[in-house]
């Protein structure tokens, strides 16, 4: 009974852990902003604190939803502190119903990376960039959804 | 002479939202003249005796510069000995942000107890100018005569979530490059912070 209890509980351990949000360093999102595929990448950079992000959060919802059936892919990454991920991103996921693809970049070495997204980026956010294989653009300000709807399709062509 | 001012800041506030841009290191940057949350006015020329400047954008809202609230006490009280005194100003506008209203600025500085001022970038010329984007960034100045020189643009350090993880001490290191008489290196470093807030028109 006990081995059972032991077994039961290792499970229940490892679904809740890969029910997590899966966090990276820059090392390990950097092959994410890249494409030799064909589809268009949508990468936006957001916080739960960060409200102008929190705002725009549901333009790049629906362009996930729209596009659902074309080779468009959303990703956001939360740079919120790897500390509140239980306490604030989680649930801040479940109450927005957020079904995009959400990774958490824990990376403190910002001044590293931040060029390596893109050279013109301040460091403030939103931030977002937009790729495929031939072509790419990053845009630090806030979306509205037919600005979005209009480069995606561009890339789309 | 007021209103020439005012339109020199405009004109130049114009110019540096069309560029996109704002100050780079070597470049001269303007006094300005803010409110305090002590109801005082403060300029750079009321500090005779400075070697320089650590102009801070920061605002009360944002995490990221809340986690350096303490550093930013501790820098400044360490600095403004040896000449380098901290000028924080809030550039966001209150309107589009009500956690960074002046009333609110005053409550912060007083629970924090800020040695250094704190002010209100009331109509929002002023961080244009010096083409601050996020809080907090910093503009380290070093004083050449009556002119202020960019000395370093950027971060405080390289961990805003645990000071006692920092590597790179960017800001104080310029200092005492300054202090040394040499050329603070790096002299431009990026963070990640909030944006800048503004009322949407």
């Amino acid at each position: 009974m006990k081995r059972v209890l032991l077994i039961f509980s290792f499970l229940v351990f490892f679904t809740a852990g890969f029910s997590q949000l899966k966090t990276y360093n820059f090392d390990q999102l950097q092959p994410r902003l890249s494409t030799g595929s064909d589809s268009v990448y949508v990468v936006n950079f957001w916080a739960t604190w960060c409200v102008p992000c929190v705002k725009e959060l549901p333009e790049f919802e629906k362009i996930n939803e729209v596009y659902s059936d074309k080779k468009v892919k959303v990703l956001l990454v939360s740079l919120d502190n790897p500390d509140h991920l239980e306490s604030r991103v989680m649930p801040f996921i479940e109450n927005h119903g957020l079904k995009s693809e959400i990774v958490l970049l824990d990376d403190p070495q910002s001044n590293r990376w931040i060029p390596m997204v893109d050279e013109s980026w301040s460091g403030s956010i939103p931030a977002t960039v937009i790729f495929t294989k031939e072509s790419r653009s990053f845009h630090e300000k806030i979306f509205t959804y037919e600005e979005l709807d209009a480069i995606v399709k561009s890339k789309l062509n | 002479m007021k209103k020439l001012i005012l339109f020199i800041a405009f004109a130049l506030a114009t110019v540096s939202l069309l560029n996109g841009q704002g100050y780079n290191v070597g470049d001269y940057a303007t006094d300005f003249r803010l409110k305090n949350v002590d109801g005082n006015y403060v300029s750079m020329s009321d500090y005779p005796d400075a070697k320089g400047f650590i102009v801070v954008f920061t605002c009360n809202h944002c995490p990221y510069s809340v986690a350096y609230e303490d550093r930013k006490i501790e820098i400044h009280n360490k600095y403004r000995e040896k000449g380098f005194p901290m000028i924080a100003i809030n550039p966001n506008d209150p309107e589009a942000e009500p956690r960074d209203s002046y009333e609110l600025m005053q409550v912060r500085a007083s629970e924090k107890q800020f040695t250094f001022p704190y002010l209100l970038d009331d109509g929002q010329a002023v961080h244009p100018v010096y083409g601050a984007t996020r809080t907090p960034h910093v503009y380290l100045l070093k004083r050449e005569g009556s002119k202020y020189v960019v000395a370093y643009i950027g971060a405080i350090d390289d961990n805003y979530r645990d000071a006692s993880a920092v590597e790179e001490h960017y800001l104080t290191d310029a200092i005492d490059a300054l202090l040394e008489g040499r050329k603070p290196d790096p002299n431009f470093t990026r963070a990640i912070g909030c944006t800048i807030k503004y009322v949407e028109k």
